[in-house]
């Protein structure tokens, strides 16, 4: 029987997961952008089985609006990415460094 | 009943619509010829929108079922956000102009900020926070990417991206927490499942995941690191808007957050933001020290102010509420009269940053030297200027709430906040005489904002005002 608790293991593994990868991640920026997908998908994961467990519709419809504005964000992430890329003929995450802090 | 939710929440309505108006508007007619007319009017309808929340009656109630509270303190953070976004449109007119910016996008995304900004603060749902929070922040990104020809610029927009998403996350994160342990999204809802003051072990998790993504938002330490690079990589009109009217939102928001949905536990969120404020204050206070950019120390200025407004809401009460919420107000026009000034320094024509162009300014323009002295002496605290008071409230508030250790980390960080401050009028006044001197040709809205921010700050000592009774009522309608 799968049970709330493996959904919320799964929900948490993929965030530590997307964590993980953006600072592991010393290579490329769309690896970054990928791994903020794989954490806004756990936290929907999160959302749909509290709410097939509380019998609550509200996390639902919280999922389906977090799905609309990650593609919003997707869509933005990449375009100021391809106008990073124009600038500096690179998407390193090493060359994101004109300016230090 | 929905025709009154509708007008209580008109504001943001009109102004969604605006931005959605202005944007055909633009297309169709000849795209950046009519940036500056959108610009004016989208300055005008904020202003205008000002008012009518400002003069808007009734008793405070809950809009569409509890999603959005229409309350004094909504009400307070909208009007201080409107203003300054107002002011910030039009200062930035000039900058924009000369760099050759003015994209009729720019007033347009400004805003749409602008409405996400007053949704997050009038918000009583999880979902109406993370809707506000992201209409804000999408349209942030793309203003800190704005000049899309600069390597500078558009780094500033990508790092900008990364961190807010990944901040995001960390919100959602908690929220779905909260939401699953408290089987609700509403604020009250998740107030009423806490008994006598203890949060359980999920919704712990949850609050911390959420306070971590807000203070991303605020940019308080260790959650900072964006800030710096941001508000020197975008565009200058930009950071002036970057360090005012979002800060106010996210601030107000944290409160809203913190009071409304888990005001039954003070003592688990407290600490956690007394944390946040005591190394704000003292990473933005060092940090500042060796900075020659001007915009990058009112980065680091910027993180440590967030520090002192964090110790008001650390003390849990509604005095605490009440000092954040003056202490927003004073920062908010100190930094619009910072940033007149910053956005008029130019030599030959072209836009300079660096604090050594200061150099006996005073010389040159003694009027603007004297409106900045008087800023950076109110930044840095100085008694009896309006700055000073900012502080004591919050510092008073600490102390009320028993939190003095906090209140000692206070004075100590803006003492050595005062060295980088007066480093610049040390810069304007006893500086080395240099051969070319700044141009002396600010606008009109700049030299007024600056000028009328000076004289606020030595003016306000009487009564502040009145915006100290306005933060009071706000805060007892949200510290119940």
């Amino acid at each position: 029987m799968v049970g709330l608790e493996h959904y919320l293991t799964v929900a948490a593994a993929l965030f530590v997961i997307g964590i993980f990868g953006i600072f592991l991640n010393r290579k490329n920026v769309i690896v970054i952008l990928m791994s903020i997908e794989l954490i806004l998908l756990s936290v929907n994961i999160n959302l749909v089985a509290f709410s097939a467990h509380l019998g609550d519709l509200v996390g639902q419809v919280f999922t389906f609006f977090i799905l609309t504005v990650a593609a919003a964000e997707a869509a933005i992430g990449l375009a100021i990415l391809v106008c990073f890329f124009r600038n500096r003929g690179t998407i390193d995450v090493e060359a994101v460094n004109v300016m230090k802090g | 009943m929905t025709s009154l939710d509708l007008t209580l929440a008109l504001p943001e309505i009109l102004l969604a619509i605006f931005a959605m108006a202005a944007l055909l508007g633009g297309v169709w007619f000849g795209q950046d010829r009519v940036a500056p007319m959108i610009l004016w009017l989208t300055a005008g309808l904020m202003v205008l929108l000002a008012i009518v929340v400002g003069v808007g009656t009734g008793d405070p109630r809950p809009v569409f079922g509890g999603l959005m509270v229409d309350d004094y303190f909504s009400r307070f953070a909208r009007i201080l956000i409107l203003l300054s976004a107002a002011a910030v449109l039009l200062m930035g007119q000039g900058y924009m102009l000369r760099q050759n910016l003015l994209r009729f996008e720019y007033p347009i995304l400004v805003a749409l900020a602008t409405v996400g900004m007053m949704v997050m603060v009038s918000s009583g749902d999880l979902i109406t926070l993370y809707l506000g929070l992201e209409l804000q922040s999408l349209a942030l990104y793309v203003m800190a990417a704005f000049r899309r020809d600069s390597a500078r610029s558009t780094e500033a927009g990508l790092k900008y991206f990364v961190l807010g998403a990944l901040a995001s996350g960390l919100l959602l994160y908690g929220a779905s927490l909260v939401y699953g342990f408290a089987g609700t999204t509403r604020f009250e809802g998740i107030a009423s499942t806490m008994q006598d003051g203890q949060l359980s072990l999920g919704l712990l998790m949850g609050l911390a995941f959420m306070l971590a993504g807000l203070a991303f938002k605020v940019s308080a330490v260790p959650f900072h690191m964006w800030t710096p690079d941001v508000y020197q990589g975008a565009p200058t009109p930009v950071t002036a808007f970057f360090a005012t009217a979002p800060k106010v939102a996210a601030m107000a928001l944290l409160a809203r957050l913190v009071h409304d949905a888990f005001g039954g536990a003070p003592g688990d969120w407290a600490q956690i933001l007394a944390f946040l404020a005591a190394a704000s204050m003292f990473v933005g206070a060092i940090g500042a020290l060796m900075q020659t950019d001007i915009k990058r120390l009112m980065a680091y200025s910027s993180i440590s102010h967030m520090g002192f407004a964090l110790v008001g809401l650390a003390a849990g009460n509604a005095a605490g509420v009440q000092a954040m919420l003056l202490y927003m107000a004073i920062y908010v026009a100190m930094n619009i009269g910072v940033f007149a000034f910053i956005l008029s320094m130019s030599r030959e024509g072209r836009p300079v940053v660096q604090i050594s162009d200061l150099h006996m300014l005073s010389r040159s323009q003694p009027a603007a030297a004297l409106a900045m002295l008087i800023l950076m002496f109110s930044l840095a605290g100085v008694p009896p200027l309006v700055g000073f008071w900012a502080k004591f409230s919050v510092l008073a508030a600490a102390v009320g709430a028993g939190l003095i250790w906090l209140a000692v980390a206070g004075v100590l960080a803006s003492v050595i906040g005062a060295f980088y401050y007066l480093r610049i009028v040390y810069y304007m006044y006893f500086g080395e005489a240099r051969d070319e001197a700044l141009d002396n040709d600010m606008g009109v809205v700049e030299r007024v904002l600056l000028m009328g921010a000076a004289a606020a700050m030595v003016l306000g000592v009487l009564n502040l005002f009145g915006v100290d009774g306005a933060a009071a009522i706000a805060a007892q309608a949200l510290v119940r």
